[in-house]
């Protein structure tokens, strides 16, 4: 299974745009929920829509609980994106409090709007400013405009883990973590135009290393 | 800052694009993959496909365009005509769209909203209505909606349905006037602005743009999260960036990079 990048499937959303996101950059990407093909591939996405209770209940059934840790821990690079995301931190306020992964430190929080035009969910493009640098980052403008679509934030307790932050609703969150071979966006990189294809492609190309912060 | 996105909107007629006015005298515009192409390279925020005449012709929706629109375009699509149920939705969406747009088909049958969001997600669901100013005391906000591409009356009042679209789950709604349909005289301002300000979801504007002006009062004044352009753009009159310039300069957050 040379080359191979497994996007996770746990029945969590709809993956065809991550899919033909990895089909453009020529990048063998497949849809998977095979413990053993996620063990074995070249590295890993972690994508998802939907509710974090939901989404923990069906890595449960799957089988895939423990499998997200331990391709974690192996070293190989590894991309969170939108509640995929959210469920590697400790626990979210969603579904009344939902204990989640734990790979990141931190929680998961609503979004609570003190203004009218503020909308929950927060759905468009919105500014990524970098923190610090990462190679998923890398020949990506800052303050480029990511799409974005969740009602709920990641909220790090290490802001060593803080690559980059976008300002909604009063609060400027993390909307790219990374840890040594972890890297999780908020956003959704394949429907971000270019600048999201170039993040999938810089991940496609990615040895899992991260020089600056708990690699 | 949450940019507001502007959203270029391809009526699709045997899978050419075409444009009419007040859903007549349609003329030809081109290939809706080569358009979807064009106005992505141009900076647009969104786009979005009607199949205008799938539903007229008792046809599903044409399947593979949303694939190709889908592999050929890496930003959010919504797709709408021709989708009666939610296994039809369920399609769409496996194809590559990110959302489903209902309108006739969620005043004929309101539960098809709920089901589309249980199944889906809200922010997957988007009404489209097409109001009409109206003196029915049935409607007091002034606007009746119309079904059928207009053809039809309902007696509804626009403000209420957009209320109780929001309660059963829809996640967007698109305010289309028939006043202000394909007359590149303005958006309506007034009922946009009453929906936006009473539902906790974001409204698209759509029918009148005619000039960047258009676009910058529907953003301020009536707080339009998004703005359909059609005819401006697609008789090449105007561009995407030269209508994000000019709202960069009125001040509005806008997408700059793509």
């Amino acid at each position: 299974m040379a080359r191979m990048i497994a996007v996770i499937d746990y029945r969590a959303g709809n993956l065809t745009s991550v899919l033909l996101a990895f089909q453009a950059l020529n990048a063998e990407a497949r849809i998977t929920s095979d413990p053993d093909m996620i063990r074995s591939a070249d590295r890993v996405v972690f994508p998802g829509v939907g509710a974090a209770g939901a989404s923990m209940a069906n890595l449960a059934d799957l089988g895939l609980a423990d499998v997200i840790p331990q391709v974690v821990a192996s070293g190989k690079p590894f991309l969170g994106i939108c509640v995929g995301t959210q469920i590697l931190l400790d626990s979210s306020e969603e579904d009344g409090g939902t204990a989640c992964l734990g790979l990141l430190p931190g929680t998961v929080k609503l979004f609570r709007p003190t203004s009218r035009s503020d909308k929950v969910p927060h759905m468009g493009w919105n500014n990524v400013s970098v923190v610090r640098p990462h190679p998923l980052l890398e020949g990506i403008e800052d303050n480029s405009e990511f799409y974005f679509v969740h009602s709920y934030y990641p909220a790090p307790s290490d802001p060593a883990t803080v690559v980059a932050e976008t300002e909604y609703a009063g609060v400027r969150f993390a909307s790219v973590l990374g840890r040594g071979n972890l890297a999780a966006t908020q956003f959704h990189p394949e429907k971000s135009g270019r600048p999201g294809l170039k993040l999938l492609e810089n991940f496609s190309q990615w040895n899992g290393r991260h020089s600056g912060n708990g690699a | 800052m949450l940019s507001r996105r502007i959203i270029p909107c391809l009526d699709i007629r045997n899978r050419r694009v075409t444009k009419g006015v007040r859903f007549q005298n349609n003329v030809d515009l081109g290939d809706p993959i080569e358009m979807a192409e064009r106005y992505c390279k141009d900076g647009c925020d969104e786009l979005v496909f009607y199949d205008i005449t799938a539903s007229a012709e008792h046809r599903p929706i044409d399947i593979d365009m949303v694939r190709d629109v889908a592999r050929s375009v890496r930003i959010p699509f919504a797709v709408g005509g021709g989708i009666s149920t939610v296994s039809d939705m369920s399609r769409v969406l496996l194809a590559g769209a990110e959302k489903i747009s209902v309108n006739s088909l969620a005043v004929r049958n309101p539960g098809i909203i709920s089901e589309g969001a249980r199944a889906f997600g809200s922010q997957c669901i988007v009404l489209g209505m097409d109001p009409v100013s109206t003196d029915s005391p049935a409607c007091p906000s002034g606007y009746e909606i119309t079904v059928r591409g207009f053809r039809e009356r309902t007696g509804m009042d626009a403000l209420e349905w957009a209320r109780r679209a929001v309660e059963l789950g829809a996640g967007e709604i698109v305010v289309n006037s028939v006043d202000a349909d394909g007359t590149r005289q303005g958006f309506e301002l007034k009922l946009t602005g009453m929906i936006a300000r009473a539902v906790p979801v974001p409204v698209v504007a759509s029918g009148g743009a005619g000039c960047a002006q258009h676009l910058a009062d529907v953003f301020l004044k009536a707080e339009a999260d998004a703005a359909i352009v059609a005819g401006m753009i697609h008789s090449g009159e105007f561009t995407i960036p030269q209508i994000k310039q000019d709202l960069v300069k009125a001040g509005i957050p806008i997408r700059m990079h793509w």
